[in-house]
């Protein structure tokens, strides 16, 4: 991979290059606000932030069409391991199943509803949202097809959702409890877990195919 | 259309910001608009009138939220465990030790950084970082700008415990043998982590530069 380095606008100059330059062409860091002209960036390259190093663009070879079949799988994935057990537990002679969904719904009942709200949210619902808005998104993009309705406030919403998104944490979550029971009973991992490490895995890389510059102006593009 | 590579590097190229050039830009997308600004950033649709002053205050007011709710969550159990009908609650810091005791050393230090480590650093940073957009620093803009992205990037971590907790309630439900309970620190110490990464959201990384360049000419 090659970075590039996106051509600032000095500011000796800026009045000239501002003018010159069509505001389509530039970009401004999210971050930091430094402002460059970045017209086309060639598929394979990065082009970082000068002066704190954001990933201003990085478009990747059918990029979209990958998110899509990504997000898709994981959808899969996830559906898979809310449902199937998850963790196995014997201890004097008692042996307990439980599935994610029962992580949830141990909780229902009680003050602890909101918990399982939070629980429920943050492991299942919105790494959900995430992958379906993704689809509904990136789908008609892939085809080269016009934007789906709504499909630049749901990427926005996507966006959002991300941080909130805590499969992974989840995961070492497993790992921890797993030590802290072994001495009380004994314990084995179901086929959900696996289909939730997979899925932790599989958002990775997608996530590492993602080019929101990309995203954002082939949806504007395309708006039209 | 080419690319301008940056022959000359080294010596860094003066850089101009948006606003500097009198161009409101989106911080979602990057798409750079001509003042008066539309409302809404013409390519995302993000409304785009948040000024760096408000921004501030939402960041102090989640903070603060996050402090207040992080204290019970110290205070009061994390976890009670029945087992053969005698009853033990254990708060973060208890279950911490608990892990050592079992010689778990490894879990006890992820525990032990996700739990307390990480939270009181997000207080400390996040509040260096709200406090430094209005006096001196002491440290430069790049270093305040890694410690943002740190933030930013380990404050979702903190829920490790939250999840150990509905894991075991969930899973040990064996009768009499053994059974575990989330405690009222389990709420409180979801929403601390909640709070505090609301916090860094609200924070403008925009303002960690913004006295850099009203220096530059």
């Amino acid at each position: 991979m090659t970075d590039i380095s996106p051509a600032s606008l000095h500011a000796d100059a800026s009045d000239r290059n501002t003018a010159d330059v069509a505001l389509q062409d530039m970009v401004a860091c999210p971050t930091c606000d430094a402002l460059y002209r970045l017209p086309q960036v060639p598929t394979g390259s990065r082009a970082l932030c000068q002066r704190c190093h954001t990933v201003l663009t990085a478009p990747r070879e059918g990029a979209m069409t990958r998110i899509v079949m990504l997000a898709g799988t994981s959808a899969i994935l996830m559906i898979a391991a809310v449902f199937f057990p998850f963790l196995e537990i014997t201890a004097a002679g008692m042996t307990q199943r439980s599935s994610v969904l029962d992580v949830i719904l141990v909780f229902a009942n009680g003050p602890f509803v909101g918990l399982a709200i939070a629980v429920a949210a943050l492991i299942v619902v919105l790494p959900l949202i995430r992958f379906l808005s993704l689809i509904y998104v990136l789908a008609p993009m892939g085809f080269g097809w016009r934007p789906a309705p709504h499909a630049i406030a749901v990427f926005r919403l996507a966006e959002r959702i991300r941080p909130w998104s805590m499969a992974e944490i989840f995961i070492v979550g497993v790992a921890v409890a797993l030590i802290k029971v072994a001495g009380l009973a004994s314990l084995s991992l179901g086929p959900a877990f696996w289909a939730f490490v997979a899925l932790v895995l599989i958002t990775a890389v997608k996530d590492n195919f993602m080019c929101r510059l990309t995203i954002w102006k082939t949806l504007e593009h395309r708006s039209r | 259309m080419q690319i301008d590579d940056m022959e000359n590097a080294g010596t860094p190229q003066p850089l101009i910001t948006a606003r500097a050039a009198g161009l409101i830009a989106c911080p979602n997308c990057g798409r750079v608009h001509r003042a008066p600004a539309p409302d809404i950033c013409a390519r995302c649709g993000l409304a785009l009138d948040t000024g760096p002053d408000k921004s501030l205050q939402h960041v102090w007011a989640w903070l603060i939220a996050g402090l207040v709710v992080y204290i019970p969550a110290n205070i009061y159990p994390m976890l009670i465990t029945n087992t053969f009908g005698r009853s033990s609650e254990s708060t973060i810091i208890e279950g911490v030790v608990e892990l050592l005791q079992h010689g778990s050393y490894g879990v006890a230090l992820i525990v032990f950084v996700a739990s307390i480590v990480i939270p009181v650093v997000k207080f400390i940073a996040i509040a260096y970082l709200a406090l430094s957009v209005r006096r001196r620093a002491m440290l430069t803009a790049p270093a305040r700008h890694r410690l943002y992205e740190v933030v930013e990037f380990i404050g979702r971590w903190s829920m490790i415990d939250v999840f150990v907790v509905a894991i075991l309630a969930a899973l040990v439900q064996l009768d009499f043998a053994a059974t575990v309970n989330p405690g009222i620190a389990a709420i409180s110490f979801a929403l601390s982590v909640a709070f505090t990464m609301l916090s860094a959201q609200s924070f403008d990384p925009k303002a960690i530069w913004a006295d850099r360049d009203a220096a530059a000419p």
